[in-house]
C-alpha cells in the first residue's frame, strides 16, 4: 500500500517538476538565456528532491499530527497534575514518570506558564517540574515518526531515549541545585481551583484534531519548506561524505558545534528531518546529526521569553546552560554507541 | 448568563471569544461575554491550558477551540 502512495507522489511530483522546469524554460527562452543547467544532474536532483520531499512530509505531517492530535486529548495537563502531584512525585522516579509523561502531553506557548504554575502549586518538585518541561517540546511525536520513517526503528528510539534522558538528567540537576528562591515570587502565591473533568466526547477529539492539522499546517508548512530547499540543494550539489572530515564519527569537536549552531536557530522539527537526512548523507556522524537537531528544536527564544515569565534570568539560564550540555554529552555518547 | 473566556491574548483565545460573540448573537440569548486574561484567574478556575470556556461559573471546556455549533448547545442548557 505505502509503494502506491509513494509511485503517486512520485508522478506528482514529477509533474510538478516538468511544469517548473517548463516555465524556467521559457523565461530563459523570453531573455536568450541558455537552459543547459536545467538538464544538470545538481538541478534536477534538486528539484525532484523538492517536489517528492515536499508533498511526501506533507502528507506524512497531516497523517501523523491528526493521529497524535487524538492520543493527546487523552493527556491533559491537568490530569498530569493530578497524577505527579501530592506527594506522588518524589525523587528520580518523579523525574522519569514526569519526563514520560512530558512526552505525550502537548506543548504549547498557552500552557507552558500555567503548567509551570499549577504543577509548582501542587507540590511537585521543581526537578520534576523542569523534567516535565524539557520532554515536552523536546520529544516530539511528528518527528519520531518521521524518523522512524526515514532512518529506521533503531534511530527513532535513540531519539525518544535521548529525549527522555535529558528530561531525566536535567530535571535532577535543577533539583539538586535547589534554585526554588529563583523561580518568580508571584508563582507562590497562586490558588489554583480544581475544574470538574470536562472530557471532550470521541466527535470533537475527532474534529479538534482535524482543525490542528489544519492550524499546525498553516503555521509551519514555510518553515517545512524552507528545510526541505536547504535539503534539496544540499541533495543536488553537495558531495556526499564531504563532511567526514568535518563532523564525522572521530570528530568530537563537531558535536560541541553542531549544538552551538542550532540552538539560536529554530524549525519544526519536521522541517529539520530533510535537513538531518543530507547533512548524514554528507557524512555526518547519526549522533552529531541529532543532537544538531534537538538543539535548533528544543531551545528557542520565542520559548525562552515565555519561560521568563516564570523564571528568574539565573534560573532560566541554568535550564538553558543544562540541556545544551546534556544534548552534547548524548551527541557524544551516541556517536561512540552506534556501528 | 455570564460566560467568561479564559486566555491569555494567544490566537486560539482570540478565536473562541470570536466563536462565543457569534453564538451568542446567532441563539438571541442576552449573555455577557468577559475575557479573563489573568494568569492567577484562569488558575482559580483548575485551568492549565487555554483557552477555556466558563459559563456561569461551570467550565464547559479547556484546552481547545469549540466551535459556533457546540457554543450554542452550551448554550440552549
Amino acid at each position: 500500500m505505502f509503494s502506491l502512495i509513494d509511485w503517486v507522489l512520485k508522478q506528482i511530483a514529477g509533474i510538478l517538476q516538468s511544469g517548473l522546469t517548463g516555465l524556467i524554460a521559457w523565461f530563459c527562452h523570453l531573455f536568450g538565456w541558455g537552459t543547459g543547467f536545467l538538464e544538470s544532474q545538481g538541478y534536477i536532483g534538486a528539484v525532484s528532491f523538492f517536489f517528492y520531499d515536499s508533498l511526501k512530509i506533507l502528507l506524512m505531517l497531516s497523517l501523523i499530527i491528526f493521529i497524535v492530535s487524538l492520543i493527546r486529548s487523552f493527556f491533559p495537563p491537568e490530569r498530569t497534575k493530578k497524577l505527579l502531584g501530592e506527594g506522588k512525585a518524589r525523587g528520580i522516579l518523579g523525574n522519569i514518570f514526569a519526563a514520560l509523561l512530558g512526552t505525550v502531553t502537548p506543548f504549547c506557548s498557552c500552557s507552558a506558564v500555567p503548567v509551570f504554575i499549577g504543577f509548582i502549586e501542587a507540590g511537585i518538585p521543581l526537578g520534576v517540574t523542569f523534567s516535565f518541561l524539557i520532554s515536552s517540546p523536546m520529544v516530539n511525536e511528528v518527528a519520531l515518526i518521521m524518523l522512524w520513517g526515514m532512518f529506521g526503528w533503531q534511530i527513532a528510539i535513540l531519539y525518544i531515549a535521548t529525549g527522555v534522558l535529558v528530561a531525566i538528567v536535567s530535571g535532577l540537576i535543577i533539583g539538586k541545585l535547589k534554585m526554588e528562591r529563583y523561580v518568580e515570587d508571584y508563582v507562590y502565591q497562586i490558588k489554583m481551583g480544581q475544574a470538574e473533568d470536562v472530557k471532550p466526547s470521541w466527535k470533537q477529539r475527532i474534529s479538534d484534531a482535524g482543525i490542528y492539522v489544519l492550524e499546525i499546517l498553516k503555521k509551519i508548512w514555510l518553515y517545512v519548506l524552507i528545510g526541505i530547499a536547504i535539503g534539496a540543494v544540499m541533495h543536488g550539489w553537495a558531495p556526499t561524505g564531504w563532511l567526514v572530515q568535518y563532523a564525522g564519527r572521530n570528530k568530537p569537536f563537531a558535536v560541541f558545534v553542531a549544538v552551538l549552531i542550532g540552538i539560536p536557530l529554530y524549525s519544526n522539527a519536521a522541517g529539520m528531518i530533510p535537513i538531518v537526512k543530507e547533512l548524514t548523507r554528507m557524512g555526518m556522524a547519526m549522533g552529531t546529526a541529532l543532537s544538531f537537531m534537538m538543539a535548533v528544536t528544543a531551545l528557542s527564544l520565542p520559548e525562552m521569553i515565555i519561560l521568563r515569565k516564570v523564571l528568574k534570568p539565573r534560573l532560566l539560564a541554568v535550564f538553558i546552560g543544562i540541556m545544551t550540555v546534556t544534548i552534547i554529552f548524548i551527541g557524544y555518547l551516541f556517536n561512540i554507541v552506534i556501528g | 448568563m455570564v460566560i467568561k473566556v479564559l486566555g491569555s491574548g494567544c490566537s486560539n483565545c482570540k478565536k473562541l471569544e470570536e466563536n462565543v460573540k457569534d453564538a451568542v448573537r446567532q441563539s438571541g440569548i442576552s449573555a455577557e461575554v468577559l475575557k479573563v486574561q489573568e494568569i492567577g484567574e484562569i488558575m482559580a478556575y483548575g485551568v492549565m491550558k487555554t483557552p477555556a470556556l466558563v459559563i456561569d461559573e461551570k467550565v464547559k471546556s479547556m484546552g481547545r477551540v469549540p466551535g459556533v455549533e457546540e457554543i450554542k448547545k452550551y448554550l440552549r442548557d
